[in-house]
């Protein structure tokens, strides 16, 4: 059975009609990375995925649950689920230490000591052990982001979402947290990425996703998407982001 | 040359900083003339008198005045916690999918808002006689408590929901998707968020509701539990003389000043962190 299983998901914001039927899974293991214009649904997506957003049409089976059925338990489900934001969205008023276990304390009704040794293991994973006790305020962008990572983690989630993580960052805090998400990777972890980093892309992805227009437009292996697309559309994108001094031909 | 560019000249004569102490002398002028009218035209001696006789003021320490000023700050204190909490509930009713719950809250905010605070204080002294055997415990902390707080629940109300609806929508949507339910999120992520945001107004309100609780003796409480104004009133009544009003109003200011003091403090931190 898929991680992830989406079935003809439609989303409208008012007459903005973003998601156009979009039909797509994740295995278990898998890592998705999903490509395309600014606009074209990608957040939208992702967000439908833990239902952030409400679709106006379509299901989402998380482990065979259909997390759109207003019968679900929505918070059980969004538990297994962890998400990382573009603005990291941590708690300012909390540590990073209390970052980790608020969720776990409250939600997973773990003990105060057990989820303080899980959030310290999974802050050591991302490399910010030290900054146990700092507040969000007095990190880098980077270290921020890792943070949030961390986080999402305590939770033990089976898939973490991840919606241009880096694209917020000073160009020189890119690669740590980079770093971070391509070790997540290589442990096993089920990841799906919303990303312009094309290199990390075709490095880590099982599977990339080009998206344009509200629909999935091609996906299939990063050698094939990125390195030979078969779709004009793809091309014309993938031409612009890897080159952006390319001037399109007027026709 | 002509007469305009004369004028010109003259103008451009005085430099601008030469302007600026001319129009500071001016001021410094009329400002001395008002002291000095008010220096020969006023009955200094029978003011000190009235106002400031130093007996009166020892006397009013003597017959009560700590006393009234403890209970000043205790019913401000208790009034307070009412307000808190009935305005986080009023803010967070407000905020409600619910619709009837908004409608509520909207029409106590509004009428509390729009009705001045000494008709409430008007209504809370006839209620015995309008209901005989009613009994409001905690006498007669219980019946300035509510009478002050329903209304700053309704000024508090406003705050704190600006100061929710100030949380960034990210926070919420944060800790839902680590699986928290509403309820959790709303305690633990927004609204400490939403307290330290409106930690300044809500001082504020403490000042405005210090000054509120000299409305108490309209109710029509017993000298026992007077508090600085009525406390003042009453002696002033019987002495003939205005000093232990003045000196419960200099009270006033022992608490309002240093409360004033901490929201700046507490304006600039919060500026500071952004
Ligand atoms: N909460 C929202 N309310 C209204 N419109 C939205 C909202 N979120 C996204 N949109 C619109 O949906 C479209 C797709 O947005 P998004 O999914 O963020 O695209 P991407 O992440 O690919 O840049 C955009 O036109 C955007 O304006
Ligand atoms: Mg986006």
């Amino acid at each position: 059975m898929a991680l992830v299983e989406i079935q003809n998901l439609h989303k409208s914001f008012g007459s903005n009609h973003v998601l156009r039927g979009i039909d797509f899974t994740v295995e278990e293991g898998e890592v998705v990375c999903v490509i395309g214009p600014s606009g074209s649904g990608k957040s939208t997506l992702l967000r439908c995925v833990n239902l952030l957003e409400v679709p106006q049409q379509g299901q989402v089976f998380v482990r065979g649950e259909d997390i759109t059925d207003r019968d679900c338990h929505l918070d059980a489900a969004r538990q297994q689920i962890g998400m990382v934001f573009q603005q990291f969205n941590l708690f300012p008023h909390l540590s990073v230490l209390d970052n980790c276990t608020v969720a776990q304390t409250t939600v997973l009704k773990r003990s105060k000591a057990a989820a303080e040794q899980i959030a310290r293991d999974t802050l050591d994973r991302v490399g910010l052990s030290d900054k146990v006790s700092a507040y969000p305020m007095q990190l880098s962008g980077g270290q921020q982001q890792r943070v949030a990572i961390a986080r999402a983690l305590s939770m033990d989630p089976a898939l973490m979402l991840f919606d241009e993580p880096t694209s917020a960052l000073d160009p020189e805090l890119v690669g740590d947290v980079l770093t971070v998400m391509r070790k997540l990777a290589l442990d096993g972890m089920t990841m799906l990425v919303v990303t312009h980093e094309m290199a990390f892309a075709r490095e880590v992805a099982d599977r990339v996703v080009f998206m344009d227009a509200g629909v999935i437009v091609e996906q299939g292996p990063p050698a094939e998407v990125i390195g030979n697309p078969k779709e004009e559309r793809t091309r014309t994108f993938l031409r612009r982001v890897l080159d952006p001094t390319h001037v399109e031909p007027t026709p | 040359m002509t007469v305009s560019d004369a004028v010109v000249e003259k103008r451009r004569g005085l430099s601008p900083r030469q302007r600026a102490q001319r129009s500071r002398g001016i001021q410094y002028a009329v400002l001395i003339v008002i002291v000095v009218v008010a220096a020969f035209t006023a009955n200094w001696s029978q003011i000190a008198e009235v106002f400031f006789k130093p007996e009166f003021v020892k006397s009013a320490f003597t017959s009560g005045l700590p006393g009234a000023f403890l209970k000043t700050i205790e019913y401000t204190a208790g009034a307070f916690v009412i307000g808190l909490l009935g305005g986080t509930l009023l803010a967070l009713m407000r905020l409600s999918p619910v619709a009837p719950y908004r409608w509520l809250a909207t029409a106590y905010i509004e009428f509390f808002r729009g009705l001045p605070a000494i008709v409430v204080f008007v209504a809370f002294s006839l209620l015995p006689l309008a209901f005989a055997d009613l009994v409001i415990p905690l006498d007669p902390y219980g019946t300035v408590w509510l009478a002050l707080g329903i209304v700053a629940a309704a000024y508090m109300a406003e705050v704190i929901r600006a100061g929710i609806q100030a949380v960034p929508k990210g926070q919420i949507e944060a800790a839902r998707s680590l699986g928290m339910p509403a309820g959790v999120a709303t305690r633990k992520i927004v609204l400490p968020q939403a307290f330290r945001i409106v930690l300044p107004p809500l001082a504020n309100d403490l000042i405005l509701l210090v000054k509120d609780s000299s409305l108490v003796f309209i109710i029509g409480t017993s000298a026992a539990a007077y508090e600085l104004t009525g406390f003042g009133r009453d002696l002033a009544n019987t002495e003939s003389n205005l000093t232990p009003l003045v000196t419960a109003g200099f009270c006033y200011l022992i608490i309002t000043l240093p409360l004033g003091l901490l929201v700046r403090w507490l304006e600039a931190k919060a500026a500071r962190a952004h």
